[in-house]
């Protein structure tokens, strides 16, 4: 019997998802006896006519990391969608648009002229940017289009499962292989991993949350056994999914929320938002924005790994044109 | 919404049951005029009023939501309406970095006497998002997929 065959291909992402499935270690031999790699770009070498030359539905399982930002993201996921039984998006940018779906707190104009004409470290006297086409001697050179929005992997093609995580750990991705391996796979939609929060797994001890303004993770050094939010350090693992063992809580940094939300939730950002406003130790709306003044950039943090999943998915779509004066005093404050 | 030319706004109300509501039914029985602008929702406590709800209405297609609940210090449930401040500041300035205008969702305290200042709290909200004009928020999102296969075509 032939082995399954598995693609890998990563779209809008750091590459660390790439990274978390060598830190398998030696289990990656195992992955290496059970599928036959037929795609998988960062580390072999294989070209995009491979994949279309194959039959529809050849490949077994793909594993897509990363958000769709461009036509070629999005090329390469209809494709491998056509061609895969089983499509995972794997880690946080495919599931939720993470990093890469922060860009829709802006457009693509207002990113364009920032990177290219006013960040400090921009030296462009001509004032050249990229074009989308290019002549030359060999023929027209073309970059794939840009988007305005970014997407996550369900919002182009049909998901199967999802794997979260920044990077997905490896022994998140051990489960799933083996269940893929062993065909013991949950009904299609679901989230591959446990349905708790980050609190359940973090040891630290915890007690009534009462907080009088938020410390920023270099103003202080935190006790190591008490709940980093009762300590005013921002921690997404109320409203966040686990799996990862808590890892981030356990040296001290606050859940940044990549496992992302928990079932049933519509918005993760929203429930961040609600358990973080209830730890807050005020009475009068005076009281709260004091408190609130010390935790710049609040949707930042609520919206981190998941801006293009929200129920609202980008800000106001400004075109490159003016702001709007609340969007003016936001882009001050940050 | 329009009819005739002229924008009528949907807001969305989320009315605590022990004040609030009962404030719109003073309003009501009372035969106040306010514009017929408002959808009512009616929550237990504003202490109930989970972000998402906001959100999700004006992904749906509101113009504005209107939370109303008791004023401070007069929860049926002790101190429902705190936590509500509290949520609602946290929300009003992750709305702002959403390009959302503040006038847009706003709190305000009605005990169940208060019919005529729910009225009026109706109306002005209304004119204020009148002036804004609609929210139309999945104009946000056009498809810019099929983008890929015009190209594509265009080259064949």
């Amino acid at each position: 019997m032939s082995k399954p065959k598995l693609a890998l291909y990563w779209a809008s992402s750091c590459g660390g998802c790439e990274i978390a499935v060598l830190g398998l270690h030696e289990k990656i031999l195992d992955v290496a006896e059970a599928f036959d790699i037929v795609f998988w770009p960062c580390v072999m070498d294989f070209k995009y006519e491979d994949v279309e030359a194959m039959e529809d539905g050849e490949i077994d399982v793909c594993l897509f990391n990363g958000a769709i930002r461009n036509d070629e993201n999005a090329h390469l996921a209809h494709l491998l969608r056509r061609k895969s039984k089983v499509m995972v998006a794997f880690g946080s940018c495919a599931f939720g648009g993470s990093m890469p779906g922060l860009a829709n707190f802006n457009d693509r104009e207002q990113m364009f002229n920032y990177i290219y004409h006013d960040s400090p470290s921009t030296d462009n006297p001509d004032g050249i940017v990229p074009q989308q086409r290019t002549d030359m001697p060999e023929g027209e050179l073309v970059l794939p289009n840009f988007w305005n929005t970014v997407k996550t992997l369900a919002q182009v093609v049909p998901v199967d499962y999802y794997l979260p995580g920044c990077p997905p750990e490896a022994s998140s991705i051990e489960t799933a292989v083996t269940a893929i391996v062993s065909g013991e796979l949950p009904p299609p939609g679901s989230v591959i991993g446990p349905d708790i929060t980050v609190c359940d797994e973090c040891p630290r001890e915890k007690h009534e949350k009462k907080i009088s303004r938020f410390y920023r993770p270099q103003e202080i050094i935190p006790d190591p056994d008490t709940c980093l939010l009762e300590q005013g350090l921002f921690c997404a693992g109320i409203a966040t999914r686990s799996g990862c063992g808590a890892r981030c809580p356990q040296v001290g940094v606050g859940c940044r929320g990549c496992y992302g939300p928990n079932e049933g939730v519509y918005d993760h950002g929203a429930k961040i938002m609600t358990g973080i406003a209830s730890v807050l130790d005020a009475d009068t709306p005076e009281e709260v924005e004091a408190i609130l003044d010390t935790l710049p950039d609040p949707a930042g943090y609520f919206y981190r790994f998941h801006m293009p999943d929200s129920l609202l998915r980008r800000t106001a779509r400004t075109n490159g044109k003016k702001l709007l004066a609340s969007e003016q005093v936001a882009a001050s404050e940050l | 919404m329009s009819e005739n030319g002229t924008f009528k706004p949907v807001i969305v109300g989320f009315l605590c049951n022990w004040c609030s509501y009962r404030a719109a039914d003073l309003a009501g029985t009372s035969r106040m005029g306010y514009p017929a602008t408002l959808r009512d929702i009616r929550i237990m406590c504003t202490g109930r009023l989970d972000p998402t709800f906001v959100l999700r209405a004006l992904e749906k297609g509101a113009d504005g939501v209107l939370i109303m609940g008791c004023h401070p210090g007069q929860c049926h449930y002790q101190e429902g309406n705190y936590k509500a401040i509290r949520r609602f500041a946290l929300l009003k300035r992750t709305l702002r970095q959403f390009g959302i205008e503040e006038e847009r969702v706003q709190l305000h305290w009605a005990s169940a006497a208060e019919g005529v200042e729910f009225a009026k709290t109706v109306a002005k909200m209304t004119e204020e998002i009148t002036a804004l004009g609609p929210l139309e928020w999945s104009r946000n999102w056009p498809n810019e997929d099929p983008h890929i296969y015009a190209e594509e075509a265009a080259h064949e």
